[in-house]
């Protein structure tokens, strides 16, 4: 076999999308731990400071290179391959094919995707480009050592004021929670776990994961909104 | 359990040849026994069809004991009918009551194409294990059935694997018309044996090639498959084929 036919090949593009997958699993879990600053109540002075240190360093700068590499890739063989399985049955049935033992979400990954990649342009226009390229509209904060920061705080209250920004928000972790249910295990079942004790686990802590990450997430607009944090 | 009789009313795809366009047809049965398959119920309904001067419907069978694979059809929106790992053959009319509205469509895929109503080609399944379900023995007399040592959990989950009929319920079944489970199967059942490790690598290249070749879809890990299957092959052999294909890939010489 040519090196090529491992991308292009079935498994190959299970193997892409899961390890980009997890990719994105362990950087769900650094963005949700850095947002969380916001509830150290203190006017998002610890906030604002760590995530101005993930924008100082070349190392992350680079590593958000990674990142973004991430998610186009994620997110176009994810596309590619819904509308591919697609086609593989021209005639569909009569009767809607009902087997109650594979779970829904698993069967939706496709619509939860775009799903979550709708709130995602919405959220990379609220946050990411303001923050990397227009500016962030509020004065910036200056720090003890003199140092002036953006006040991404300042944003993330104003963007929270309005009621359907947090609702679509909301929506689009509820969305991400069922994706990254289904994800999680199946990232892993696709790297080769097959043990049936290891799989357990593993559907275990992909339930545990996708619940705390996903209601963090949704705390933090909703927090704001109901004025929580100051 | 109790016998008794039903009339039911069968909407069957009914399609002249792989051109035609198809589309269902509506019969009514009466007086069926709760003790008949669903084939003979079948074989009734085409008895009145010939009697009335009209075509039978197609449909495959052969052993009818649930061994042999062929007798695919969906039933009610699920491949081989409501019991649980189970194939059409074996299916009973007691899963049934009297009155009931039964919609009987083939196996959909592109893979398998319809050849006559019910009957669908699934040679491409031929062609998969052509492409490398077998291992290499030396001609001359025959090894001794025990002369190499197998392990019994390996053997336990090998023969676990060799149990698929390659009947294609879970293609019917999968959203995506993957044929994983089948070819997880069937690359699991050799190259889990020592008999089996010589091609083991080339085996799992070449059968996933020449399944995606055939057109089925790619694996999502939705389960649906498994579900199905009536001989209960888990999707923990689609795993272990992720992990060998992988494993080949990155060893393969060329
Ligand atoms: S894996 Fe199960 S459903 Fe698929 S072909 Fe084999 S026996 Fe049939
Ligand atoms: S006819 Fe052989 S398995 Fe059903």
């Amino acid at each position: 076999m040519k090196w090529k036919d491992l991308f292009t090949s079935s498994v190959g593009k299970k193997w892409v999308m899961a390890l980009t997958g997890v990719f994105l699993i362990l950087f769900l879990i650094v963005h949700a731990g850095i947002n969380a600053c916001i509830w150290a109540n203190d006017g998002g002075v610890m906030f604002n400071k760590v995530a101005h240190f993930m924008g100082s360093t070349i190392v992350i700068r680079i590593l958000e290179v990674g990142l973004f590499l991430g998610f186009l890739i994620h997110i176009f063989q994810g596309l590619i391959l819904e509308f591919q399985n697609r086609k593989k049955r021209k005639t569909g049935y009569a009767v809607k094919i009902s087997i109650k033992e594979s779970t829904w979400y698993s069967r939706s990954m496709g619509l939860l995707g775009t799903l979550i990649l709708l709130f995602l342009i919405l959220h990379w226009k609220h946050f990411w480009v303001p923050s990397r390229f227009t500016g962030i509209p509020y004065p910036e904060v200056i720090l003890e050592s003199g140092k002036k920061i953006h006040n991404l705080y300042a944003l993330m209250q104003s963007t929270f004021s309005e009621l359907w920004v947090v609702i679509v928000y909301v929506l689009g972790c509820i969305s991400l929670f069922w994706h990254l249910l289904h994800g999680f295990q199946s990232a892993f079942r696709t790297l080769g776990v097959s043990h049936p004790g290891y799989l357990k686990i593993i559907q275990r802590i992909g339930f545990i994961y996708s619940f705390i990450i996903c209601l963090a997430f949704a705390m933090m607009p909703v927090s704001m909104y109901l004025g929580w944090v100051k | 359990m109790e016998h008794y009789v039903m009339n039911l009313t069968l909407k069957v795809w009914r399609q002249k040849n792989t051109n035609d366009k198809g589309r269902f047809e509506t019969y009514h049965v009466k007086n069926i026994s709760s003790e008949m398959s669903f084939l003979e119920m079948f074989d009734v309904l085409n008895e009145q069809l010939i009697q009335e001067g009209k075509d039978p419907i197609a449909f495959d069978h052969d052993c009818r004991e649930g061994i042999c694979g062929m007798c695919s059809m969906v039933i009610n929106g699920r491949p081989h009918g409501p019991w649980h790992r189970n194939t059409t053959c074996q299916l009973h009319m007691r899963a049934f009551r009297d009155g009931d509205v039964i919609v009987v469509e083939p196996f959909r895929a592109n893979a398998f194409p319809v050849i006559k109503d019910l009957v669908v080609d699934r040679s491409a399944f031929d062609r998969i294990i052509q492409a490398g379900g077998y291992i290499s023995v030396n001609t001359g007399s025959a090894v001794d059935a025990n002369a190499i040592p197998v392990e019994k959990d390996k053997a336990d989950a090998a023969f676990a694997a060799a149990a698929c009929i390659g009947c294609g319920a879970c293609v019917a079944a999968c959203k995506n018309s993957s044929a994983m489970l089948f070819v997880s199967a069937k690359v699991a059942h050799l190259g889990l044996l020592p008999q089996g490790q010589p091609e083991r690598k080339t085996r799992v290249l070449n059968m996933v090639a020449q399944m995606d070749k055939e057109g089925f879809g790619a694996c999502t890990n939705t389960g649906a498959c498994e579900a199905v299957c009536p001989k209960g092959i888990s999707i923990d052999y689609i795993a272990r084929l992720n992990r060998d294909y992988m494993m080949a890939a990155l060893s393969s010489p060329e």
